[in-house]
């Protein structure tokens, strides 16, 4: 295991990830990428360069999207983040960025999808009711290789509107 | 009566797994007591190995092994030819195979020294540092055209002058065609083509199971089968004791399919020696040495026109980067030199390439393979035409269409898969049609240009037409069979890397077998699952597996009809099959399910009569004798900023003809991405190399793949002509949104900012607004 590091340097770290606790151990330089996917088995988070361009890693942390590739699993002490596995409301349901993304053909490999859905979903939060353009300088710290990018475009306008519908 | 799957826009079956981070991919795989592996590369481009010492990293904390190609012992061997060279007369082939670990030599940066297996991968990077190595640098090859020259250093001791590979292919008699030529027009064209970047890079994970001799091997391949196969070969093993399982892959795009990356000979050896699990994931760094680009071609080529703006001739001649090896054989410049012919009739042509061999990562297909090649140099000479012969761009384009009555038509060269590069179908004029009308062509250059030029504004217009040879052999199956549950499973050997396969292979199963598509489970790339096949490339996916799928689907069909005949005692012709049931027309609640009848036909008693099989169960093949060949038109306003030289895409219409649609969805995805690579290769991204054969831009912050600001909203329509090379009316559709992006690019480019005035041509792809300011400033202005 990444944490079995004979390093010296480690701590302790206490970290809420999707509503869960969890109490780690975990070495000084482990990011937090490789926490999420490696310790904790949430590997929905996808990593894509490592060097916080193509925002495949995007976690919400304490309610802002960040790069988890760019962080330390150090620096999560005693914060809540949530990923792509958090983001449904249930285990047979999606959330209605996820629903939208399908009915809009918003995913090919589905291999950025999950950095997409977390950065719109912190983005919806505080712009409920985007324009195109908004959507699309909002996405563009994205890298989507297979969809030119347009049908998810569609998907976070469809997104908007549910979210709208659902919380007036 | 139920509605027909095939052709509606069905929601994909696969997008729940993906959305909601439960779909597998390699990196995901976690196996008790997995081991790390990292690669120590070669950090010149060109240079004699005289040490390599890994004492050091051997006694590091937590490093379990550190091999180099002098423990790869007899296992070292240069890799298989994956695609031999087709059949033409008097052709020139050098093969020289990329090595699993480099002995002697090194021929360019990033090729693999050294790999270090570790308790982690933190501690597999720490443990490259320990390792020293002494390399002689030699001059790098990097320049095409010094490659060639006599005095070149040699990538490959034994080959002189870097020629890889020296073919001419001709129809008809050129030089007396340019004889009677009204018209004759030479340009020097270059034409780059870049890294694939999927946002997923490459990785393996290996475990070699002592208790049951077997290997399993997850990989980002898009070949299960071949990899499988190959293993097992180079293993001892036999092809039983390998299991292949290509899982989720996070894009491909072409260089996935190369056979064998380094690291796929290292880790499964490795695994097997150690009785250890090992993943290696490849980061991005490494992803822009380790895995395979498409990159250059210098082309000088000629066109003799008659005066009416006919072609009666091209020629040209070319040279062909194909970097420090040439495993993939030449489909890359076979497809260049096919593909420049187009939708149009030039009845004589003169095509030479050389493909030279440089000290720059290994070229392999990717999305396009070289088409994109071809259609710049044919565009962009029509495009000149058409202004030396005042003609209107699309006028000249319309002139030399094939016409319809000339199908199927053969352009009596030979084509990647071997046959004559034949077009099987093609109505193109329509297309052409269509395409002026939704970009507004007559309107934006009667009025909307000269309004905008008027207001100071720096628009343009560009049009330009392609085919793409799809669909290609030699075969793929599919195994299709009713579970006792009532659901279909449908398993086939190809790869899947986001193209929809499983809702595509679904709809088709699911018309023949009256179920929901969501109840037809779709298992692609297991080894395990389904024996045979060749993989994913070429756009063959849905055009082969999904015929495979189709007559597999058919014989099952036949088989429950048989079944439910005998068990209502009645005709197979009173039978119908919907709603996951057989019942006999007619008669209310005479019913049986598809489950029910699945388990029946496995009986535990009774005889299963002579020249039958249990279970509802077929296998079927299928392979076309040529490939299908798709074609389009895309057509695009933009704007360019004369002071940054950044461009506004105003207006992007696609039309587009691949045969009979099996989801519109799904298809207008395809072109939607296709077009946005072909953008990022036209304008943002190009791989620099310096003089020493160095990359200049390996990161993402530096080679630019484009964002949601760069790729417009695309128009798409589509014209159908069926394949009738295929019961479907298929053709493939993977690769056409990339291939004419360039031309149009350039074109419009042109247009916007009036270059013709200034005597300045774009004739070289990827632009970009340095480019564009280097090419319009540096050349004296016009003296009127």
């Amino acid at each position: 295991m990444l944490t079995d590091s004979p390093a010296p340097d480690t701590h302790v770290i206490a970290v809420a990830v999707n509503g869960v606790d969890y109490r780690r151990t975990v070495g000084s330089r482990l990011l937090l990428s490789d926490f999420l996917r490696h310790d904790l088995l949430l590997a929905g988070t996808h990593v894509g360069c490592e060097h916080g361009v193509c925002g495949a890693c995007t976690v919400i942390f304490d309610g802002v999207a960040v790069r988890s590739c760019l962080m330390l699993a150090a620096q999560a002490d005693g914060h809540a983040i949530t990923t792509v596995e958090g983001l449904a409301p249930g285990p047979d349901e999606l959330h209605p960025l996820q629903a939208a993304m399908r009915e809009c053909h918003g995913l090919q490999c589905g291999y950025c999808t999950p950095g997409v859905l977390m950065t719109m979903k912190a983005f919806l939060d505080e712009t409920p009711a985007p324009d195109e353009a908004q959507i699309r300088e909002a996405l563009s710290g994205n890298l989507c290789r297979c969809t030119g990018y347009q049908h998810i475009v569609e998907a976070v306008q469809l997104a908007a509107a549910q979210l709208r519908k659902s919380s007036p | 009566m139920t509605t027909r799957k095939f052709g509606a826009p069905i929601r994909r079956n696969e997008d729940s797994r993906l959305l909601s981070g439960q779909a597998l991919f390699v990196d995901d795989v976690e196996l008790p007591g997995l081991l790390h592996a990292a690669f120590l590369r070669s950090n010149v481009a060109h240079g004699r190995i005289r040490s390599i010492d890994v004492t050091a990293a051997r006694a590091r904390h937590g490093v379990i092994a550190v091999y180099t190609a002098a423990d790869l012992g007899d296992y070292w061997a240069p890799g298989p030819l994956l695609v031999p060279p087709p059949p033409i007369a008097g052709i020139t082939f050098n093969q020289r195979t990329q090595v699993p670990l480099a002995k002697d030599k090194v021929r360019h940066v990033g090729e693999p020294l050294a790999c270090v297996l570790a308790e982690s991968r933190y501690l597999a990077e720490d443990a490259l540092a320990d390792i020293v190595v002494d390399i002689e640098p030699l001059p790098a090859v990097v320049d095409l055209e010094k490659a060639v020259a006599g005095n070149a250093a040699t990538v490959h001791d034994d080959v002189g002058a870097n020629v890889a590979a020296h073919v001419r292919q001709s129809r008809g008699n050129y030089a007396a065609a340019r004889a009677q030529a009204r018209h004759v027009i030479a340009r020097r064209l270059c034409y780059d083509h870049g890294a694939s970047s999927p946002i997923e890079t490459r990785g393996i994970v290996a475990r070699w199971d002592a208790r049951a001799n077997q290997l399993t091997i997850w990989d980002t391949t898009q070949a299960p089968v071949f990899l499988r196969n190959g293993l097992a070969a180079m293993l001892g093993l036999s092809e039983r004791q390998v299991r292949v399982i290509a899982p989720f892959v996070g894009g491909g795009f072409g260089p996935k399919i190369m056979l064998f990356y380094p690291e796929e000979v290292v880790i499964p050896w490795a695994a097997r020696k150690l009785n250890r699990p090992i993943k290696w994931i490849e980061d991005r760094l490494e992803h822009f040495f380790a895995t395979t680009h498409e990159r250059g071609q210098t082309h000088d080529a000629e066109i003799a026109l008659a005066a009416d703006g006919r072609i009666l001739g091209v020629k040209d001649v070319f040279l062909h980067d194909t970097g420090a090896y040439n495993p993939y054989g030449l489909t890359v410049p076979i497809n260049s030199q096919c593909t420049l012919l187009g939708p149009y009739v030039i009845p004589n042509y003169d095509s030479t390439f050389t493909a030279v061999f440089t000290n720059k990562p290994i070229v392999t297909p990717y999305r396009g393979a070289g088409r994109q090649h071809g259609v710049f140099v044919i565009e962009r000479l029509l495009d000149i035409a058409a202004k030396e012969l005042n003609i209107d761009r699309a006028e000249i384009r319309r002139r030399n269409l094939i016409p319809l009555d000339a199908f199927p038509y053969n352009n009596e060269i030979i084509y990647q898969d071997f046959t004559q590069l034949s077009y099987d179908s093609g109505n193109y004029e329509p297309i052409l049609d269509k395409a002026l009308e939704l970009v507004g062509y007559k309107h934006f250059l009667a009025e909307e240009q000269p309004r905008l030029r008027a207001e100071g504004r720096h628009v343009g217009i560009g049009i330009a037409c392609y085919v793409e040879g799809t669909g290609i052999g030699p075969y793929e199956g599919a195994k299709v069979q009713v579970q006792s549950n009532g659901k279909v499973s449908v398993a086939t050997g190809i790869g899947t890397q986001g193209q929809g396969h499983f809702t595509v292979f679904a709809q088709i199963a699911a018309d023949q077998l009256g179920v929901e598509v969501t109840d037809v489970d779709i298992v692609t790339g297991d080894t395990d699952q389904f024996y045979w096949g060749a993989g994913t490339f070429a756009s063959r996916g849905a055009v082969v597996a999904g015929n495979a799928v189709n007559e597999a689907a058919i014989a099952v069909r036949k088989k429950i009809l048989k079944l439910a005949a005998d068990h209502f005692e009645c005709a197979e012709e009173d039978l119908e099959i919907a709603n996951g049931a057989v019942s006999v027309v007619g008669v209310p609640g005479q019913a049986v399910k598809l489950g029910a009848l699945a388990l029946k036909a496995n009986p535990m008693r009774g005889a299963v009569q002579p020249g039958t099989e249990p279970g509802l169960e077929s296998t079927q093949y299928f392979g076309p004798p040529s490939g299908a060949t798709a074609s389009g038109v895309h057509a695009m306003i933009v704007e360019v900023d004369p002071q940054t030289f950044m461009l506004k895409v105003l207006k992007y219409v696609v039309v587009h003809d691949c045969g009979t649609v099996i989801n519109p969805l799904i298809l207008a995805g395809q072109i939607h991405g296709g077009v946005a690579q072909g953008i990022g290769n036209a304008f943002y991204e190009q791989l620099v190399f310096d003089e020493d054969g160095q990359l200049l831009n390996a990161s993402l912050a530096d080679y630019l793949l484009p964002t949601a600001l760069e790729v417009p909203h695309m128009d798409i329509a589509h014209t159908v002509t069926p394949s009738p090379l295929n019961p479907l009316g298929i053709k493939g559709a993977g690769e056409a949104g990339a291939i004419p992006v360039g031309p149009l690019f350039a074109q419009a480019i042109e247009d916007a900012l009036e270059l013709a005035a200034k005597k300045v041509e774009l004739l070289e792809i990827p632009l970009s607004p340095n480019r564009l300011f280097e090419l319009t400033t540096a050349v004296p202005k016009n003296p009127q």
